[in-house]
């Protein structure tokens, strides 16, 4: 395994780039003029403050904050150099190829496999039963819950543990073959030994898919991410190196915010 | 001395205490809290003076209720035992007359007697009833007295009033609840006892599964073999209310509350749905006539252009419509209701993986919500088979088996409200077939409101 110096050698190789990015919720400015590229080969983590902006910002990305309507984005984010605010962008294909994660594990009340091929169906990736198949199984070993569900696939997604669950939405997310997965705290509901699976997983996802995540555990962000941004009342503050944020923060806020000053 | 006066001068007599004793509780108190122990008075003045004025109410009013229930025998029997009453004739229903007449003129409601008999009475009757209503008064005053007077004597600072008077209060609203269960198991008896005496008459069997129906040939005196077969008016009751009905309302129904809960935007919504909700107000009659004098007779005009034989211009097909547009309100709320209990991070989940909002809506929040919806539906259901407004006016009485919608069917409501109306004698099995009809839709639609219950609940405990 590399160490966190080697790991932030690997080269800036952006995926999607933000710039000057304003979110309103009504008049209410939620992010101001952000900035900022998310790499290919890297893990970025957000952290910040809870209301910082950190999980709006990232809901702009795959654009689900359309879904509230009273919220507005201003300026340009791209993916693959493509405005994703661009009206000719047709919001279904930008969230096939950018997935997300959410805080609590959101198995929808169907079968694991159900569960997994409901991407699939949707952007018809597959059409025979074989071919879903070998689909189910692909993403669930991806999302290292294979060997843990292969001989009960017909149960129910939402009986399985709470971090087998968020397992299965992270395969879920998968099984649509994204560019980005975006990870809202996924962590956040679940126990230490759950969550350590999670982290593992990431690594693991590391390289193939550009992962963003937000997280209010710092630990967390060091293990996981080779880029940190931090946010702050709604504007970045600072972002770099992971290992640079945390040993040498340049900015007063970064570093008081990662002492524990507050937050 | 009146009713009214009588319960208004208890009342007098209650506040009376009320004052009385928490002006003596509120002595107590100041005395209490200015000796060393502070703090020893139980319960707040309020709370004597509240169980003084209750002991001084309830045992009067008690008294009371039952005495003007027994008043009336013992008046009539101390009028029989004056001499005038001797050269009563001895049959029952001549003395009956005679007495009631007595006591009609000696309460001013009639002005002179038909019969000198009754005259004579007059005077007894008057004497009895002013003699025993002026005892009943004396005796509720005194059982005042006496309560109040006995609470009154507990006032204590270490006396818990309080509860006493939390104790009554839980009984009166116990009383209250069980007052409801209570009616209700008493319309049931009585719905059973009318059916048996029916079933004592004609076999059940016939009646259930039985296909001819014509009570009045059984009332016209040609027996009650074969004219009570029920299967026409249960086959219409479900081609109407389940079948026809259900058709108008379960798409129109779920298409709404699909409508107002993923697309509608909030000011749509909130003029939009309590209008929805206002059908759901709207008197049933209203929706009879609608049914009887607009839809009946277009669909008989159409079902004659389109040359539909058995056309009639009373018909399930109108009957059926109306009720699905009536049934709408309680589909839509329901599926509403359950569509909004799916959890908002279930159409995350769906948004996010790229799916449009109609495939959320029909893979994710229909399935999940379904259960729901089902139990809406059969409380529809439920409703709809006990309507009776609309198919008394617009569904016809003709006992048909047809599968026919521009034909005339009957129901189940609409036979007992034609089996009951009119002069009729309750003894006969045609009035008191009614009574069985009822029972049958009284069970069908309990169990589909208890299965519907049973389904709606077991859904909510899911996400919860």
């Amino acid at each position: 395994m590399l160490t966190e110096e080697q790991q932030a050698l690997k080269p800036n190789n952006p995926k999607m780039t933000a710039r000057d990015v304003n979110v309103f919720y009504g008049a209410k400015q939620a992010i101001n003029k952000v900035s900022i590229d998310v790499d290919m080969d890297n893990v970025t983590a957000f952290i910040g403050p809870s209301g910082c902006g950190k999980s709006t910002f990232l809901r702009t990305l795959n654009r689900m904050n359309d879904t509230v309507a009273s919220a507005r984005v201003e300026g340009e984010i791209t993916l693959d150099g493509e405005n994703i605010y661009a009206p000719s962008m047709d919001v279904v294909q930008l969230r096939a190829r950018v997935g997300m994660v959410f805080q609590k594990p959101n198995p929808f009340p169907k079968s694991i496999y159900e569960n997994i091929a409901y991407g699939p169906r949707i952007h018809g990736l597959a059409s025979a039963k074989a071919d879903m198949d070998v689909i189910v199984e692909k993403s669930l070993r991806r999302a290292g819950l294979w060997e843990e569900v292969k001989d009960r696939l017909n149960e129910s997604g939402t009986a399985l543990s709470g971090g087998q669950q968020q397992r299965l939405c992270i395969g879920r997310a998968i099984a649509v073959e994204p560019e980005v997965i975006l990870m809202d705290e996924p962590c956040s509901a679940l126990d230490p030994i759950a969550t350590a699976k999670i982290e593992e997983l990431i690594h693991e996802l590391r390289g193939r898919y550009a992962i963003v995540i937000v997280t209010h555990n710092m630990q967390q962000a060091a293990r996981v991410s080779q880029r940190t941004a931090f946010f702050h009342l709604g504007t970045l503050v600072e972002y770099g190196v992971t290992s640079d944020i945390f040993t040498n923060p340049k900015a007063d806020r970064t570093r008081d915010y990662i002492t524990g000053r507050y937050g | 001395m009146t009713g009214p006066a009588i319960l208004l001068l208890l009342l007098g007599l209650g506040v009376a205490a009320w004052v009385s004793a928490r002006a003596r509780a509120t002595r107590l108190q100041t005395a209490a809290n200015a000796g060393p122990a502070r703090g020893a008075m139980h319960s707040l003045p309020s709370y004597h003076g509240w169980y003084v004025a209750l002991w001084t109410l309830v045992p009067a009013l008690l008294f009371l209720a039952v005495w003007t229930n027994v008043m009336p025998g013992l008046v009539t029997e101390s009028v029989l035992a004056d001499p005038a009453a001797q050269s009563l004739p001895s049959d029952s229903f001549g003395r009956g007359a005679i007495l009631s007449e007595a006591r009609n003129i000696a309460s001013g409601k009639q002005a002179m007697a038909f019969n000198p008999a009754a005259q004579a009475l007059v005077e007894p009757y008057r004497a009895a009833t002013s003699k025993f209503g002026t005892g009943g008064v004396v005796l509720a005053l005194i059982l005042a007295f006496a309560g109040g007077a006995f609470a009154f004597t507990r006032i204590r600072p270490d006396f818990r009033a309080r509860t006493r008077v939390e104790r009554l209060v839980m009984a009166l609203l116990l009383g209250a609840s069980l007052l409801a269960i209570v009616t209700t198991v008493g319309i049931v008896a009585s719905l059973l006892w009318e059916s048996l005496r029916f079933f004592s008459m004609v076999n059940p069997f016939e009646f259930l599964f039985g296909t001819k129906w014509s009570p009045q040939s059984a009332a016209m005196g040609f027996g009650n073999e074969g004219a009570f077969g029920a299967v026409p008016l249960f086959w219409g009751t479900i081609f109407i209310g389940a079948i026809i009905a259900m058709v108008v309302a379960i798409p129109l129904g779920l298409m709404s509350a699909i409508y107002l809960t993923q697309y509608a935007r909030p000011n749509t919504r909130k003029w939009m749905k309590p209008i929805l909700e206002v059908l759901a107000g709207v008197p049933t009659v209203v929706y009879g006539y609608f049914a009887a004098l607009t839809i009946a007779p277009a669909l008989r005009d159409f079902a004659v252009a389109v040359g539909i034989s058995g056309a009639s211009s009373e018909s399930a097909l109108a009957a059926g419509l109306v009720m699905g547009v009536m049934i709408i309100p309680f589909v839509s709320s329901m599926a509403d209701d359950s569509i909004a209990a799916v959890p908002q991070a279930m159409r995350d989940g769906s948004l996010a993986m790229g799916a449009t909002t109609s495939e959320t809506i029909k893979r994710v929040l229909i399935p999940a919500a379904l259960p729901g919806v089902v139990g809406g539906v059969l409380l529809a259901v439920s409703r709809a088979i006990g309507e009776t407004m609309i198919v008394v006016m617009a569904a016809g009485l003709a006992a048909n088996m047809t599968l026919n919608p521009f034909s005339s069917v009957t129901t189940v409501t609409t036979q007992i409200v034609q089996l009951l109306t009119g002069d009729q004698e309750f003894d006969s099995a045609k009035t008191l077939a009614a009574f069985a009809l009822g029972l049958v839709l009284f069970i069908v639609t309990l169990l589909l409101n208890i299965v519907a219950l049973r389904v709606v609940k077991k859904y909510r405990e899911a996400y919860e």
